[in-house]
Formats: structure tokens, sequence, C-alpha cells
């Protein structure tokens, strides 16, 4: 029996264990959404906007570990996808985005509504499609997914034209795909790992540095046991937080440009560094020329244009995180660091900036950050938006639950925040989910509130409210001398925002309110807003300038007594 | 290290939109192509891709990892240090009177070129060989007024039994 574009697209969906789809409806997309109701299975979520159906997928994948679906129509509808795909490119994201397009016959003509996605879209996918024969969509559908969710992972574009959603063709999903030019590695070269074992046995300053890669393949537990028999620091990038817990006592936290200074310090003054996972980002690495100058480099990653790209690699092992980490951990030594790991700890005393919160009678964001943390353990899941907000979340917060803190970590991109939480709860559903956000950040996707309200997600957001574009105030208060061009922000009331969308929400002014408005938050079912009235000049210490070295470290000042 | 010339060969699915991939790709990378020539292969459904663009050894090295990753790349390959065969076909079109063009045809004799149109004004000229040739060629006839070009850039292979193809790879749909 001959099946529909559109139902052959619902069925191979069921087929890839779909079940939830972030969507937004329109024109060239309206023979799918006819079908998507005779599949109750797959929930679709109506999200106020392109952008969160994208960013929420995009939170979905990273808390679930499946592939994230978003759905648009042509035109609009897709170029509103396009930040949040270059934000799951750059974090390696698994995700498949289907996009509505104009009908076959009307594609390069200018037609209402269209836009040439799959050419917009090709420097920020992993791959992309245009189906041009509905006899070619299940495999089509089989292949996006299995390029998306293997490998180094990625967001797929599928575009379909609106007459291939209605041409009928028998549906046949395959089993397996066949994709001569497309062969990821997973096991580790095992002449590799002994090399790597040999380096790690004769090193008398490690360190590991930990990225998103632990987290994407899930070698929590194998990498602790790396560092646990080997006696080694391990150091996160921002990617990397909360794929070893932060209250182990061989943590040292994030480094960086806004890292700690043991952490920082430690890279720098290494042997070998272990690098796992991670790519080298300038943001972590600060000037490279000043970067471990005298460390050996074993680096582990899945993706083989990773190694070498930015420093030099002695040791590579092009493979997944976890098979590599099993195979490592089957040869390693127990080692003995204790001379060096006390110096480290020499750091951590003498650079508490980062972790210790000073004295203030107004409301700092790194308390509030530690007093969520205190509220739920270091267990809830936390989304942040970019800004300062993000930092003090990476920095304030400890991060024990593995994969607990979502962020957008290459790109950068603000807004991601809010839909991303949303993504997350939805992911995670009865768990605690709490939303940091920036009073800049949030409004650039505030209308996601309703959507949050539709579906009644629990989500816990708090507004880190400083009236200020607060990162970029920063940076002109340190490098623009104090010229404050376009950042005093003027924001909405956003209990009467709130109220508008029906969630429940509380202004907190004082530092005595904090701890009881955590708490009213996490007691209520359902959505609360947080908007914290916070010092609006506070800074994020620790920092590198930008263009030094990672050693090259600004610490807080201390302020005068008065 | 020094920059210099690259010739990059790449098996490819012949898909819709796979030039605009590399293509783009490079300029991302902000790789300057000197030359892309493509065409079939010699098994259906795949082509052949010769790049050119210049680096040094580390950059490219990047590059082809980057290329490596384009889903319809089937392989590719740096083949700058290997003993290769490099061809590209030029047409050149010079300004020829009837007093000149002996003078032209002995030109286009010694460097084993042919003129395949003739005009009252104009003779073409088709030449292959290597890029020097070419452009030792077009110097020698440049004096005569050249009317136009066109040049297909560089094509290369490999000399001996050695192939840049994979096996277990028949056809591709
Ligand atoms: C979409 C987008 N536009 C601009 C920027 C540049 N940017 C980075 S941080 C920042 C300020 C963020 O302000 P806010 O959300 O209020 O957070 P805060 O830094 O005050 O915590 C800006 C504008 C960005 N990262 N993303």
């Amino acid at each position: 029996m001959k099946q529909t574009g559109s139902e052959i697209l619902c069925e191979s969906l069921l087929k890839e264990g779909v079940e939830v789809i972030f969507g937004y409806p329109g024109g060239q997309v309206l023979p799918l959404y006819h079908t998507l109701t005779d599949y109750p299975k797959l929930r679709h979520i109506l999200v106020r906007h392109e952008q969160g159906a994208v960013h929420a997928a995009d939170a979905y994948a990273r808390v679930t570990g499946k592939v994230g679906v978003c759905l648009a129509t042509s035109g609009p509808g897709a170029t509103n996808l396009v930040t949040g795909l270059a934000n799951a490119y750059i974090d390696s994201i698994p995700m498949v985005a289907i996009t509505g397009q104009v009908p076959m016959a009307m594609i390069g003509r200018d037609a209402f509504q269209e836009a040439d996605i799959t050419g917009i879209t090709l420097p920020i996918t992993k791959h992309n499609y245009l189906v041009t024969d509905v006899n070619d969509l299940a495999r089509t559908i089989k292949e996006a997914f299995y390029i998306a969710g293997t490998g180094r992972p990625g967001p797929v574009l599928i575009d379909l034209p609106r007459d291939i959603q209605q041409a009928a063709a028998e549906f046949h999903y395959p089993s397996k795909v066949h994709l001569p030019g497309y062969k990821p590695t997973r096991a580790g070269n095992q002449l590799q790992v002994k090399k790597a074992v040999k380096l790690i046995g004769e090193a008398s300053k490690p360190v590991i540095i930990a990225g998103h890669g632990v987290r994407i393949s899930g070698a929590y537990k194998e990498l602790r046991q790396l560092a646990e028999t080997t006696n080694i620091p391990v150091i996160t990038t921002l990617l990397g937080i909360s794929s070893f817990p932060e209250t182990h006592e061989l943590s040292l936290g994030m480094l960086g440009m806004h890292g700690l200074a043991c952490a920082n310090m430690a890279v720098t003054d290494s042997d070998l560094i272990i690098a796992i996972g991670m790519r080298f980002d300038d943001r972590a690495t600060g000037k490279i020329s000043a970067f471990a100058p005298s460390a050996k480099v074993v680096h582990i990653d899945i993706d083989p244009a990773e190694v070498g790209k930015n420093v030099k690699v002695d040791v590579p092992i092009v493979g997944d995180v976890r098979t590599v980490l099993l195979e490592l951990n089957k040869e390693i030594a127990p080692g003995d660091h204790s001379d060096w790991l006390s110096r480290i700890n020499g750091w951590k005393k003498e650079y508490p900036s980062g972790v210790e919160i000073r004295e203030s009678d107004t409301i700092l964001p790194q308390y509030v950050i530690r007093k969520i943390w205190e509220k739920t353990q270091g267990q809830a899941t936390i989304v942040t938006g970019v800004g300062q907000h993000q930092m003090f979340a990476a920095l304030h917060y400890y991060y024990d639950k593995p994969n607990s803190f979502i962020t957008s970590g290459g790109l950068g991109t603000m807004g991601f925040e809010l839909p991303a939480a949303f993504g997350a709860q939805v992911g995670l559903p009865g768990e605690p989910v709490w939303c940091i956000a920036g009073d800049g950040s949030i409004q650039m996707t505030i209308q996601e509130l309703g959507t949050i309200r539709q579906e009644n997600a629990p989500v816990k957001i708090a507004i880190l409210n400083n009236g200020f574009l607060g990162m970029v105030r920063q940076w002109q208060e340190l490098f623009y001398d104090h010229n404050y061009s376009a950042t005093p922000l003027w924001c909405p009331d956003f209990i009467k925002i709130s109220d508008g969308y029906s969630i429940p929400a509380r202004n907190v002014t004082c530092k005595a309110e904090v701890e009881a408005a955590i708490e009213q938050a996490a007691a209520t079912d359902g959505p609360f807003i947080l908007n914290f009235i916070i010092e609006p000049e506070e800074n994020v210490y620790p920092m590198v300038p930008p263009g030094a070295g990672i050693n090259n470290i600004l610490h807080e000042p201390k302020k005068e007594a008065c | 290290m020094a920059a210099a010339k690259h010739t990059i060969v790449a098996l490819v699915a012949d898909r819709p939109g796979v030039l605009n991939r590399m293509a783009s790709l490079f300029r991302r990378r902000g790789f300057n192509i000197d030359s892309i020539a493509v065409g079939h292969s010699e098994t259906p459904h795949l082509s052949r891709m010769t790049i050119v663009a210049e680096g040094t050894t580390t950059q490219v090295e990047q590059i082809r990892k980057q290329v490596e990753k384009i889903i319809d790349v089937i392989r590719v390959q740096d083949i700058t240090s290997q003993d290769i065969v490099t061809r590209e076909l030029a047409l050149i079109k010079v300004k020829a009177t009837a007093e000149n063009r002996s003078e032209i045809m002995q030109i286009v004799d010694i460097f084993r070129a042919k003129i395949v149109d003739v005009s009252a004004g104009s003779v073409m000229v088709e030449a292959t060989g290597d890029e020097e040739k070419v452009d030792s060629l077009y110097n020698l006839l440049k004096p005569f007024g050249i009317m136009e070009m066109t040049r297909t850039g560089r094509i290369a292979m490999p000399r001996g039994d050695q192939v840049n193809r994979r096996t277990d790879v028949e056809s591709e749909k």
C-alpha cells in the first residue's frame, strides 16, 4: 500500500524512536501537520518562535542523548532555525531539523516564502538534504538520523517540498545505511593507546582536560576511573562541566578566560595534558603560544580533524571517548602525584577568586547561584543564557550530577536559556531544571514563556537582573575606558510579563529574601520566575584578558573597607 | 613552513551540491582555491575532483581532514609529493592576419598544440599540458593579441599502478 510523504515521514520518525517534535506550522508544512494528528505517539510541541524550537530540541538532545527533532515551515520559518542550527553544529548536538519547502515546480523562482535553506545552512549543518523524490524519503530520514547521532554528532537538515509531502510511495524503512563516504571511527588505535599509557606513566605534572566529548559519549565512570587510578587532577572546559563531579578532591573546575586560577596555572605548568573530547577552543586556551609551553599532549577525540587543529599533539587517539578510555583504563598503572597536587592546592588557597564570595549587603549574582546550589544539592540541571550569569553559574554551582550543565558554549547564543530549559525539562520530566537567565538574554526569546505555560513545564527561572548587558559592560569597563555604549538596558516589569503568561513570579530585592524565594520557587508545582535585582556592576572574576595567556589572570580586586 | 601549491584529489558522490559543499568549505576555512576541476570517474555515480590550493603542509592537512568530513566525499588525498601527471586544457583565441598566421602556426607546432578554428581575423588554439606549458604558449601568443582564453584548471593522477579509489564502492546511488 502506498503512503504519502507525510505518512512516510511520521512512520520513519516512529522507527527512529522519536517521541517529541518541537515545531511551528505554516503553509508549506500543512500536509505534514495534517498527518501529524494521526500519530498521537509523536508529541508535537508548539513553540512561539522557530528559534525556540531548535534550542528546545538541542537541549532535549543534550539531556537525553537522543536525536532532537524540530520542524518549521519554509522561508521565514526555516531561516528562524539558522541561529539554533549554528549553535547545535558548533556544540556537536545530534539533531534533525525538518523544513517545509515550496513545491518542486516553484523552487528557484523566488516563490512566496521560498528560501534556499539547504544553501543557507550548508556551513552550519553536518549534512543536509533537499528531497526531490518521495521514493528517497525513507532512506533520507534513515541517513539523517544516522549521521546526526553517530561519530561527532551534529545537526542534519531535511528540506521537504510540499508536493513531496503529498506524493505517494511504498514505505520501506531501510535497516542499514549505505554511506561510503561516512565511516566514523570508534575504537582508538592500540599502538597510540600504549604510547599514551607510557607518557602518562612518565609524567610528573599531568592534568586531564575533560570536554564535551566525555558527556556526549557518556564516559563519566571511565573518566573518574582514569583520574582516580592515576591520581591526576581533572580540569574541564565550559562544555565539559558536569563530566566529573566538582566536589571531588581531584576536581579543579573550569579553565580558560573565566577559569579558576588553579586550573589555569596547573595547565600552564603541566608536563602532560590528557585532552579528552575537547577541541582547544581559544576561550579555553587563551593565547596559543603561551599555552602549556612545556607540556606534551595526548588528545582523544572522535573527530580526526580536531587533532592538531589548534595545538600540536604528541599522541593523537582518534575514537569514541568512552571506548578509548575503556582501553586506556585496562593498561593504566596507578600513579601518585602528591607533590604536584599539593602545589595545586597551594594555588587553590592563594587564589580564591571565582570560589569565595565576598560579603555584601546587596544581592550578588554569585550568592544567588550558590544558594540555588545549596537548595538543589548539586542535583539540578542548570540551563543558562550567555553573559556574566552564564559564567557565574559555571563557577559558583558545583555540578555533581553527570551532564547537568546545559549552556551554549561554542556559539555563545543569547536567548538560549529559556527554550533550552524548556527542552531539557521535556527530556527530564519530574526532575529539577533551573534556568539561569540574563535580563538581556532572556528578552531575546522571552515569548517561550508561552510554551512553558501551555505545557505546564515546571522550569524554575532565575533572572539575574543587573539592568545591563553585563558581560559587554564588563569589557567596556575593563578595556574600553568605562564607555558604556549601548549596554544599559531598560527592562520590562518581569512580574507583569509573568502575570501575562499566568506564571507565578516574585521580585527579590534584598539579600535576606534570596533563600526563601528559591525555596518558594522550588516548592511550587509548575513554572516559577524569580527576578533577582542584583548588584548592577558586578564583574566576573577571575578573568584572562582577551589575547593573553591563561596564566595572565585578573583576580577580583579587593574592595576598600569603608 | 612555507606555503606551496598543493594538488588534492577527491572521489565524491555524484550528487547535487557536492561542488558547492567543497568550495564553501575551502572558503569558510580561509583557503583560496586556485582551480577546481570535476568530472565523471571510472565508477558510475562517482566523480573525481582535482583541487589546487595554496598553503603550508599543516594547513593543507587540516583542510583535507575537514573535506574528508563532508558526507558525500568518499576519499580525499593530497598527492602533491607523489609522482603525478598533471594536465590542463586551454582554448586560446588569438588575433591573426594573413601575414602573421603562419608565424602563429609555427609557435603552435612547437608546443604540440592544435589550431581548432580559423576565421578572417582570428585563430583558436587548443593546448594541453601542465600549467607551465600552457603559460609559456600564452606568453608567446600574447604579442599577437589574445582575444579570449579559457582554461580547465589542473587535473592530476599518480603514475603507475597506484589508484585513488575505493574498491568497496562499486556504484553509489
Ligand atoms: C545573540 C547574541 N547577541 C549578542 C551577543 C553578545 N553578548 C554576549 S554577552 C552579552 C550581554 C548579556 O547580557 P545579559 O543577558 O543581561 O547577561 P549578563 O551578562 O548581564 O549576565 C552580549 C550582548 C551574544 N552573545 N549573542
